[in-house]
């Protein structure tokens, strides 16, 4: 297992080696914003009666999510999970198809059919996940399969896991295979420490989950997932390990849930303490003191804060004028017609 | 007697049995410490211990294989899949080992599996089906979907004690919203006898689970219009009492099946055809069938609502079979 370096140095020094400028950095802070801005509005729309079903946030896991797509590439295909918004966000999902996703409006991705963050958008590279975790970890196996049938030398496929669902075969077998074949595949742990109220020493016996990446030849890089940077930084290297034909790397961003499961679930059952300790590493804040050291100004974050801030105001009443699904198509699309197959993602 | 919503008599059945039975434990995802995502189990683990009620990780097969595994070791395990949907990872070893050990090797297999199944509160494709149909046609598993609190506990009680693998399917929807009389103590409602929730003479609606509410629903609104419905909870659909079917018919000459599974392929079309089969004679009208719609079961509650059958779908269809 390789742990990479959190950098101490010189904020500027850092970008540069990166080979980000502080524009770029000033994105992903926008994105992180927009993500969390995202989800507390969510939690609003749910008290307000808006959002059927449930409702699950990534709240700590911005960093992470962002981090992670950042390093992706225009071509690449996604299939992140329940605490990935920040993944949407990064790679161009409008926030108000995201709060019509939410309210089981025609305007959600999903047209009303799926509900939260069960969401994706393959003209973003996407693919929408499943509940059923983590059964897209083997389709984003599938997916560099196809690269490399296809002979595409820089394209790569991502694809999610959380801590709990490691335990399930979809990940070893998925894994596996992409090992076997060397396949252009960054497999992603998003590691926050809990599946649902389970602690991980019951869900794997290893140090981190990671570390099962021994068994099938692979390598396992563990980041602290509170910081976007350091994330970027394993994942590119992940990337062009993955696409030069070395192989699929797993990194697990290590991060807390930051509120319960979902809703309805208080998680009683995590100690007060580590919500301190871990909300005093709060990616979005951290990103805003690395960046304020890399030369932003305090009014220069007030104008991004207060621009999210119109963005989602803006994006939300959008949303909320986005009509239900006409229940007469509830039946209609079950199976696709041949002349969908012509569209630019096949 | 007790008044008691579905979810507690469940959680009652399981207590009882576990306190008599040493043999019985529970094993699933969050069953311990949080008591299951319904709160099913809530507070067991400290009655029963860690060993008793198991927080297992997110891993079905391993669950589902090790409750085959527990019962040949002499053990009467309950398994609880977080929703119903997720069996389907475990489908692989409760169809192909569960289901045929004893047909092949003559060693029993009592294990439970507990299926929080069914839709009608926006849970999308992934947290509403209702899978009783692809699993039917499976010989070796019971299918067993209580409607009421008393049958809850019962039959809770009743897979419990089984020599065979059992899907118990408790509906979500039934929960918190069905009150019931509950019998203190020990007690077991038999798989395989149906019930007669409602007394008519006109038309049988055949149904189970949730669905037997519908069915009642429907059955008042229309004694306003003259029309006299008897409603058959079936209680199990494997093992089948087609018995009471066969009576109930007898006597209205004229059968709708209700059930949530899909229309294609769900069970109720093997009881029409059975109906249609064996009852021919005594018919007056086609058999007619009111099921979900053969598509996946959607979030938004206006879609949602179009696909799952609702209670004005079956008053209109009892009223055109009545008319006929
Ligand atoms: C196969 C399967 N079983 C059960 C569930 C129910 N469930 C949803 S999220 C979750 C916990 C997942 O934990 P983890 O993988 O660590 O991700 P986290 O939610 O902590 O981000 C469970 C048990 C599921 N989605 N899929």
């Amino acid at each position: 297992m390789a742990t990479a370096a959190s950098a101490e140095t010189d904020p500027r020094t850092r970008l540069r080696a990166l080979g980000l400028d502080r524009e770029d950095a000033v994105t992903m802070y926008r994105n992180m914003l927009v993500t969390r801005g995202i989800e507390e509005r969510g939690h609003i729309l749910f008290r307000q009666g808006k959002i059927p079903g449930s409702f699950y946030t990534g709240r700590g896991n911005e960093g992470a999510a962002v981090g992670v797509a950042s390093a992706t590439k225009p071509q690449d295909h996604l299939c992140p999970l329940q605490r990935d918004m920040g993944v949407h966000v990064t790679r161009g999902l409008e926030p108000w198809r995201v709060f019509a996703q939410y309210m089981g409006r025609s305007g959600g991705p999903t047209r009303g059919r799926d509900g939260n963050v069960h969401i994706g958008d393959i003209s973003l590279g996407i693919v929408g996940m499943v509940s059923h975790l983590p059964a897209m970890l083997p389709v984003g196996v599938g997916l560099a399969l196809s690269y490399r049938i296809k002979n595409e030398r820089d394209r790569c496929a991502f694809a999610w896991c959380g801590d709990g669902a490691s335990a399930r075969g979809d990940f070893h077998e998925g894994v596996n295979l992409a090992a076997v074949r060397k396949l252009p595949i960054v497999f992603i742990i998003d590691n926050n420490q809990w599946a649902y109220s389970t602690p991980s020493n019951l869900g794997y016996a290893t140090e981190h989950p990671s570390d099962r990446a021994k068994g099938y030849g692979l390598q396992n890089v563990v980041v602290d997932g509170t910081d976007p940077l350091e994330v970027y930084e394993a994942v590119k290297e992940a990337r062009d390990k993955a696409v030069a034909g070395e192989g699929p790397t797993i990194v697990e961003c290590v991060t807390l849930r930051m509120e319960g499961h979902a809703v309805h679930d208080d998680a009683f059952y995590v100690p007060k303490e580590d919500f301190e300790t871990w909300a005093a590493k709060d990616p979005i804040e951290r990103t805003r003191k690395f960046l304020l050291e890399a030369g932003m100004s305090e009014d220069e974050d007030e104008e991004i804060r207060s621009g999210v801030k119109r963005l989602l105001v803006e994006q939300l009443d959008k949303a909320e004028a986005s009509p239900l699904p006409d229940p007469s198509t509830a039946t209609t699309g079950v199976y696709a017609s041949p002349e969908e197959l012509d569209t630019p993602h096949h | 007697m007790a008044t008691m919503t579905y979810l507690q008599a469940i959680s009652e059945g399981l207590k009882e049995e576990m306190r008599r039975d040493e043999r019985v434990f529970i094993i699933g995802q969050d069953v311990g410490v949080y008591g299951g995502a319904f709160k099913v189990t809530d507070g067991m683990q400290k009655e029963f211990g860690e060993w008793r009620v198991i927080d297992a990780p997110l891993s079905e097969t391993a669950i589902v294989g090790a409750c085959t595994g527990a019962a040949l070791g002499g053990m009467r395990p309950v398994a609880e899949m977080q929703f119903a949907d997720f069996v389907s990872c475990a489908w692989d070893h409760l169809t192909t080992v569960s289901a045929k050990q004893y047909y092949r090797m003559g060693t029993p297999i009592p294990m439970t599996v507990r299926l929080p199944c069914g839709g009608g509160f926006s849970g999308g494709p992934f947290h509403s089906q209702m899978y009783d149909g692809y699993f039917a046609g499976c010989p070796g598993l019971k299918l067993v979907m209580p409607a009421t609190p008393e049958d809850a506990k019962g039959m809770m009680i009743e897979a419990i004690r089984d020599p065979n693998p059992v899907l118990f399917f408790e509906h979500k929807h039934l929960y918190r919203r069905i009150k019931g009389e509950v019998p203190e103590g020990v007690y077991t409602v038999p798989f395989g006898k149906a019930r007669v929730a409602r007394e008519g003479a006109d038309v049988t609606i055949v149904a189970w689970s949730a669905m037997v509410h519908v069915a009642t629903e429907a059955a008042e609104q229309l004694a306003g219009e003259g029309i006299d419905v008897e409603v058959l909870d079936m209680r199990t659909i494997a093992p089948l009492d087609f018995e009471a079917i066969a009576k109930s018919v007898t006597k209205t000459s004229k059968a709708i099946v209700l059930y949530e599974d899909t229309k294609t392929g769900g069970f109720g079309g093997e009881i029409s055809a059975r109906i249609a089969e064996e009852l021919f004679e005594t018919l007056d009208a086609p058999v007619r069938r009111v099921a979900t719609a053969d598509c996946p079961i959607p979030f938004s509650p206006v879609l949602e609502k179009e696909v799952l059958p609702q209670t004005a779908d079956v008053v209109e269809a009892v009223r055109a079979l009545s008319a006929y």
